[in-house]
């Protein structure tokens, strides 16, 4: 299964607004995109579109997470996501 | 159409249609199954569709708000239809739940794990719950919860408000409050008070008001009046174009120089300060209860000393008076109150948890003795609930064993008020809580909305054990001995120029009405606040009092207050 390891920019980590663009993006893909911890075992992954459980996660600022995808497009939209998290949405 | 009269809890005259408060969403019976002919296949339907409404509702109100608003706003629409909380709630609806409820109580476990992680996240449990009651409004088809969206200005109508109402409540778009239900003390005065909203509450027939009517909005006299005439306009374009307060310069006076000094009531440290850069001369009640409450066992001596000695430094130089803790009724503490009291506000509360648990009171009064002693604040101590002479002398010796010098009692029960001559025997000085005061006086709960008309400090009653109060400190051979007056009697500036007629030396409030206090204290001559306390003493009822005293004090209107 495709696979990227991205790390947390935004300075609040991956809550509030931050966690709402991503949820939204990952949403937007047409693959479903799972995402965990970096180390936590892969069927605790969780739903990224879902912003609860993206708060749940605690991904701070510079934590390392893991995003799944199968099927058509997931590489494309692994990188895409990827890009979002790795933005400092607090600084713009 | 007639006027609704209430009680007026916060002065202003406004005109603007009425918006009513949806009711609270009633949980769904926690029994309640799938309806007969449902399928769990059709109802997840029904929940995801309801869900998007809601969410689409949200987005909308996004678009619409300020920044940061609308990031929150955005976020709590996301959440509306979480995959992870909607997948839960199907998971409920396909093992027999009906769907309001599957929605609730997956709503309910996500608000939990949020809860247990704490801060910021613990904070989003309330926007869990919030989209939760949304969802199961939009399956029913009733208004959404919260605070009405509106373009324009408006006047909202509510049973009462909830203290997380204020969060949605934007002062901009809210011309006034008025509710059926609350008293002087509930939650929706205490919010208007906070945001300088004008409002009525006990206006039976408020939430009758049908959406969209144009009303005048009276927050002094407590009248709210349907399709309003052109007399109604000139007031509320008079209290528009109302002149500015200046803000209270620190020292409390009569139009010829008698000295009433103005001070506080605060609840910590952060209070304190901020009562400070307001002009507060002082504190004339500090509510210890606020190191004491939410807690399973008494906070150690020390952590009292730096509690007390936060607000005590505040007002370096100035006089403190630090209440005892007054647990019990409305403020239970687990380890001192017994919550199963038939009826707690007669019971063991305020000084008589000594009785029940001794101990309490004299650690307390060593932390408060350290506290003075590590800071510049002339520190006063004063005991609520005190009914007898006994009881104060009683306190005056706990004081001088901790080597506190200025021991008071606080004026709550009629008793105290009566035999006021003996009780200040035993003590320097006496504070008189009106709201008590008043509650024991007219015996009506004050948490009750029904009575709030009678509890109301301008009942001539209650004034004149103000007056017995004030006769008894000064009938002592010795030097008469100082009374002041803390509670929401002192608040208000029409009412504070009787209190300095009948005799009261000192007034305390929360800081926010310090400079309409003082500005009306300072357009009297002490001789005249003398007469208009007369007048409102020979009223035969409440309302008479207030507005025989009110339509002697002119600048009360030039002010808007």
């Amino acid at each position: 299964m495709p696979e990227r390891i991205a790390t947390v920019a935004s300075r609040v980590g991956l809550h509030a607004r931050p966690a709402a663009i991503f949820a939204e993006a990952a949403g937007d893909q047409p693959v479903e995109v799972t995402i965990a911890l970096e180390g936590a075992p892969a069927d605790e992954a969780m739903d990224a579109s879902s912003i609860l459980s993206l708060m749940s996660l605690g991904a701070e600022h510079g934590s390392k997470v893991v995003l799944r995808a199968e099927g058509d497009g997931a590489d494309a939209a692994l990188d895409a996501l990827v890009q979002v998290l790795e933005t400092d949405h607090d600084a713009e | 159409m007639t006027s609704i009269t209430g009680v007026g809890v916060s002065p202003g005259r406004v005109i603007g249609p009425v918006l009513q408060m949806p009711p609270a969403v009633a949980e769904p019976a926690p029994g309640a199954g799938l309806p007969a002919g449902a399928t769990a296949e059709g109802e997840a339907n029904r929940l995801r569709a309801a869900a998007k409404t809601v969410q689409a509702a949200l987005k909308d109100r996004a678009a619409g708000a300020r920044k940061e608003a609308a990031e929150v706003l955005q976020a709590t629409a996301l959440m509306a239809a979480d995959p992870m909380l909607l997948k839960s709630a199907v998971k409920l609806l396909e093992a027999g739940r009906g769907t309001e409820r599957a929605i609730w109580e997956a709503a309910e476990q996500v608000a939990e794990q949020l809860k247990s992680l704490g801060g910021y996240m613990a904070e989003r449990a309330t926007d869990v719950l919030d989209v939760r009651a949304r969802i199961v409004a939009e399956l029913r088809g009733v208004p959404a919860p919260g605070i009405p969206a509106s373009d324009v200005p408006f006047v909202l109508a509510a049973e009462d408000l909830a203290p997380a109402d204020t969060a949605t409540l934007d002062p901009a778009m809210v011309l006034a409050l008025v509710t059926s239900g609350g008293g002087p003390q509930s939650h929706t005065a205490i919010i208007a008070r906070s945001l300088g909203l004008p409002a009525v509450v006990a206006a039976t027939g408020a939430t009758g008001l049908a959406p969209g009517t144009e009303v005048f909005v009276d927050g002094a006299m407590g009248i709210v009046t349907p399709s309003p005439g052109e007399a109604e306009r000139d007031l509320a374009a008079a209290y528009a174009s109302r002149e500015p307060l200046q803000p209270f310069d620190g020292t409390g006076m009569t139009a010829d120089g008698h000295l009433v000094p103005l001070l506080s009531n605060v609840g910590g440290g952060a209070d304190a300060l901020a009562a400070a850069a307001l002009g507060a001369e002082g504190v004339g009640l500090l509510r210890t209860e606020f190191c004491f409450l939410n807690r399973d066992a008494e906070p150690t001596i020390d952590e009292q000393v730096a509690a007390y000695k936060a607000v005590l430094d505040a007002f370096p130089a100035k006089k403190v008076v630090v209440r005892t803790l007054d647990a019990g009724a409305d403020k239970p503490l687990p380890f001192l109150t017994d919550s199963t009291e038939p009826n707690p506000a007669l019971g063991v509360r305020g000084y008589r948890t000594d009785l029940a648990n001794p101990g309490v009171l004299e650690r307390q009064l060593q932390a408060i003795a350290t506290a003075a002693g590590q800071s510049q604040a002339e520190v006063w101590v004063m005991a609520p609930m005190i009914a007898t002479a006994e009881e104060a002398g009683r306190f005056a010796g706990f004081c001088q064993a901790a080597g506190l010098e200025t021991p008071g009692v606080m004026v709550e029960v009629p008793s105290a008020a009566v035999t006021a001559g003996s009780v200040l025997k035993r003590v320097d000085f006496a504070s008189i809580g009106t709201n008590d005061l008043t509650q024991y006086t007219m015996a009506a709960d004050r948490q009750l909305g029904p009575l709030a008309a009678l509890n109301d400090p301008w009942q001539p009653a209650v004034l004149h054990l103000v007056k017995a109060t004030v006769d008894g400190a000064a009938s002592l051979q010795e030097a008469p001995k100082p009374v002041g007056v803390c509670g929401e009697a002192a608040a208000d500036p029409a009412l504070a120029v009787v209190l300095v007629g009948l005799g009261i030396n000192s007034l305390s409030m929360s800081a926010r009405s310090l400079a309409g206090v003082a500005a009306v204290l300072r357009s009297v001559p002490l001789e005249r606040a003398q007469q208009l306390a007369a007048l409102a003493l020979g009223a035969d009822t409440a309302a008479e009092a207030r507005a025989a005293v009110r339509a002697e004090l002119p600048l009360l209107e030039t002010l808007g207050l």
